[in-house]
């Protein structure tokens, strides 16, 4: 008997229409754990470097995590990977909401799909009934409307629904699954849906998830509800409102913006905008937000309320969640209510709400420095909010200009030419960032922008402190009860951890304890990736209820596979490095490690390339940041050196020269 | 012959539900299946938990029912209410195992659930679930007249006249029957 997955995936080869439910092999599951983990496994084995993104043997893969549909509170995401059609490297996007269970339920793992239907189809799985339904109906529909008209027609309002909106059907390279209350929304997986033909997934399940040993498991999940009520009643005293609790950054339930309006860049992320917020601005936005906020609302099985209903003023009803709230409004220098609005047609068109403010942004930018004219967008209309609306329709729509901006900025700079490279400023890995712009490089930060294959700060931070508490008695105070760091090392790193001074950034924390805090923030995010865990009650907020000492335990007896922290942490070591396996295949390398390029005013070439040199050597990968056979070889990845091997990447002997050389610098 | 009224002690145990509190996470469905797998907590399916959350986030609807009498027949009318300008079914706050609908029964079997209030823990276990605070237990007591006598006098008059129509054979083999479904 399997313990918490089901042990069958779903394989749909869309150009066939053929489908299949086939076995999984369970020492994959202890190797890979599972979401995140034996995603990049599939991808490895079956999408070789040569295959483009939008090729039928791309493969996009739907999974629950290991532990989903399980009673673990908050256990509901799905994990969506593919080869992105805007970053070429593997994408993946984690989505909350109530997909991931149901596919459990309805005795399934992951659907894995290959091919491209030739015409618009949607799937249907209603536990053993799997079926491929025509969509020519629901072409050019919402997203959440199209996940109205499916649970109509099925007849069952507790089917959940992954869906792309136009954009996605229109190979936006920046799409989204949208699914309710969720998305998917990085990296353009929703190009990849409509690309393949897919408008939708439509689930349904009634069937039982085991658990491997039921009491064990049941008093860990209690244990995680007490301390979750606990810390909901003792919020972080000095950090910022929204990041004082759990969950994701409370931005539906928090009025207060003046953080992100005066730290955030507005327009193409470059005007920072000190004492926008104003008295006056704080009544009117939470006026705003307080009459179209109908009700904060959660995931499956989670207490938090991180997402919420929004229902603005002759629009229909969509939900929101996170920063999505300003991005729009801070991309069009314009008021809440305008960001509000303008996203319930984005939510529908299915876009991701990071890069898709920014790309307009871009645009508006490109076309008051003269560089993209009237003659490239006729009909671009006078006022400043318009021009946003104008945009998204034709981006989705792909016409005219919306044909190159669909791209994203890094595509369409090169497309653009004349110097508009330099207006497609925020990107890492050619995909768009939080528009954020400061002053003294931090090092920490510095690392988790470079290295990310998340490509996303917010999908790599966490845990540690953002920012140096101002005074010691508060650091003594903080650390005094931070039972979750996996090393007592980690409290004096940030005991000692000053706002000015010889230990203040960019020399403090030193090298050495950056590549500490960073490997050990990433780490938990990857867990939680293959666990199907939000980072919102993880690896994302200050002291959370999930942690690398009660997860070995959780997975011990919810999966029935013995481990501890160590092996815990070796297998996230193994399927982190499996991602960038399949990224180094497909020619990342060193070059392309960089923070976005006016993230800080303040560089330190010299300690930057000390940080990568350490971090790269840290991780066990050479100095082009390719994992060396050695380390390979000790995560049991034989199979990806020998490949590294044939193909050129990793040359016989190289990897111990280059040892050697660092442990040389080290000397020095 | 009147039988003598006894005044008895009761305890009413009572789920109030709060709506407007409700976030539609459906912890108290995970937590009641769970409970109430065998062995307990072994495994977990919402289909079969006797709370069920009508949840229809666009229309702001979020109704957590649990399960109640079983009925063999559904209503022949159904009524819509309307309440704060949201339209609800009338099934939406209906509590019955009942034809016309799937909730509320075992999905293999199709026999029905019954909430028992998670017999012999402190509290339901979907209260103690939902840190919403829209599922709140409450026990009262009540004073009720019970008049024993005067009950069976009425069960054996009744009895007798069905035994008269049916024949006695046939009544004891029904109550058989009927105690074995339970």
């Amino acid at each position: 008997m399997r313990y918490a997955e089901t042990g069958f995936n779903l394989e749909i080869d869309l150009s066939r229409g053929n489908i299949e439910k086939v076995a999984t092999d369970p020492r994959e599951t202890e190797l890979y754990l599972g979401g995140l983990g034996t995603n990049a496994k599939i991808l490895w084995d079956r999408v070789p470097p040569e295959v483009d993104p939008f090729s039928p043997d791309n493969l996009l893969i739907f999974s629950a995590g290991l532990l989903c549909g399980t009673p673990a509170t908050g256990c509901n995401r799905t994990i969506v990977s593919t080869i992105s059609p805007q970053t070429r490297l593997m994408g993946f996007s984690m989505m909350g909401g109530f997909w991931a269970p149901e596919l459990k339920y309805a005795g399934y793992d992951k659907v894995v799909l290959r091919g491209k239907s030739p015409k618009l189809v949607y799937l249907w799985i209603n536990n053993d009934k799997v079926e491929l339904r025509d969509a020519s109906h629901l072409q050019g529909k919402g997203a959440i409307e199209t996940a109205e008209l499916i649970r109509q027609e099925l007849d069952d309002p507790r089917i959940q629904v992954a869906a792309i909106g136009l954009a996605g059907e229109n190979r936006v390279y920046f799409a989204s699954v949208e699914q309710g209350r969720s998305s998917a929304s990085r990296g353009g997986l929703g190009a990849v849906m409509g690309d393949k033909g897919l408008k939708a997934i439509a689930v349904r399940g009634t069937n039982d998830i085991n658990v491997a040993r039921p009491e064990e498991f049941i008093e860990l999940c209690n244990e995680v509800l007490d301390y979750i009520k606990w810390r909901e009643e003792h919020p972080i005293p000095g950090v910022m409102p929204i990041l004082a609790g759990l969950g994701s950054p409370q931005e539906m339930k928090i009025h207060d913006e003046k953080w992100h309006t005066e730290n955030f860049s507005w327009g193409n992320s470059r005007v920072r905008r000190k004492g926008f917020w104003t008295e006056e601005i704080a009544k009117q936005w939470t006026e705003t937000m307080e009459s179209a906020r109908r009700r904060l609302i959660s995931c499956f099985n989670c207490p938090m309320k991180c997402g919420a209903t929004i229902q603005m003023p002759g629009l229909p009803t969509y939900m929101m969640k996170c920063f999505t709230k300003l991005t729009y409004t801070m991309a069009a220098f314009s008021d809440l209510e305008f960001g509000l609005k303008i996203a319930q047609k984005a939510t529908e068109y299915g876009v991701d709400g990071f890069s898709t403010p920014q790309v307009m942004a871009f645009a508006i930018e490109l076309y008051e420095d003269g560089i993209l004219t009237d003659k490239d967008m006729p009909g671009f209309p006078e006022g400043n909010e318009e021009r946003f609306y104008w945009l998204l329709d034709k981006i989705v729509r792909r016409e005219g200009i919306g044909d190159i901006l669909a791209d994203g900025t890094y595509w369409a700079a090169k497309k653009i030419g004349k110097g508009a490279e330099k207006y497609a400023h925020n990107t890492i890995k050619k995909h768009e960032q939080l528009p954020l712009k400061l002053s003294m490089l931090n090092p920490i930060y510095f690392l988790m922008y470079c290295t990310g294959e998340k490509i996303n700060i917010t999908q790599i931070e966490g845990q540690f402190p953002q920012a140096p508490f101002p005074k010691r008695e508060q650091r003594e105070e903080f650390v005094k009860d931070w039972f979750q760091v996996p090393d007592e090392k980690f409290k004096q790193y940030f005991l000692d951890w000053e706002p000015r001074g010889e230990n203040s950034i960019p020399f403090y924390p030193t090298v050495e304890m950056t590549c500490d805090i960073v490997d050990w923030q990433e780490m938990m995010h990857y867990i939680d990736d293959a666990l199907g865990m939000c980072a919102g009650l993880s690896s994302f907020p200050l002291k959370p209820p999930y942690h690398i000492h009660n997860y070995p335990k959780f997975i011990s007896a919810g999966a029935g596979i013995e481990m501890d922290e160590e092996s815990l942490k070796q297998a996230a070591r193994r399927y982190r490095t499996l991602v960038r396996a399949i990224n180094i295949r497909r020619g990342m390398r060193r070059k392309d490690e960089k923070p976005p390029e006016d993230h800080w005013k303040k560089r330190f070439p010299e300690l930057e390339k000390k940080l990568l040199d350490t971090y790269y050597r840290y991780k066990g990968w050479n100095e082009e940041g390719i994992p060396t056979k050695e380390t390979l070889e000790n995560l049991g990845l034989d199979y990806v050196s020998r490949d590294f091997l044939k193909r050129g990447i990793l040359k016989e002997g190289e990897e111990s020269s280059t040892e050697q050389s660092a442990a040389g610098n080290e000397q020095q | 012959m009147k039988a003598e009224k006894e005044k008895k002690k009761k305890i009413i145990k009572t789920i109030r539900i709060d709506v407007d509190k409700c976030n539609g996470c459906r912890a108290c469905e995970v937590i009641c299946s769970a409970y109430h797998a065998d062995p307990k907590y072994s495994s977990n399916n919402p289909a079969r938990s006797r709370i069920r959350v009508i949840r229809e986030p666009l229309r702001d609807i979020y109704v957590p029912v649990y399960a109640g009498e079983y009925t063999v027949a559904e209503c022949a009318g159904r009524d819509k209410y309307i309440i704060d300008g949201k339209e609800y079914d009338e099934c939406s706050f209906c509590r019955a195992s009942c034809p016309s609908r799937v909730d509320f029964k075992e999905p293999d079997s199709g026999l029905p659930l019954k909430c028992d209030m998670c017999e012999g823990e402190d509290e339901p276990l979907c209260v103690k679930w939902c840190l919403a605070d829209a599922l709140i237990y409450e026990e009262r007591e009540e004073e009720i007249e019970e008049e024993v006598e005067e009950e069976v006098e009425d069960l054996e008059v009744g009895l007798e006249a069905l035994a008269g129509k049916y024949g006695m054979q046939k009544i004891l083999d029904t109550v058989a029957r009927m105690s074995k479904e339970g």
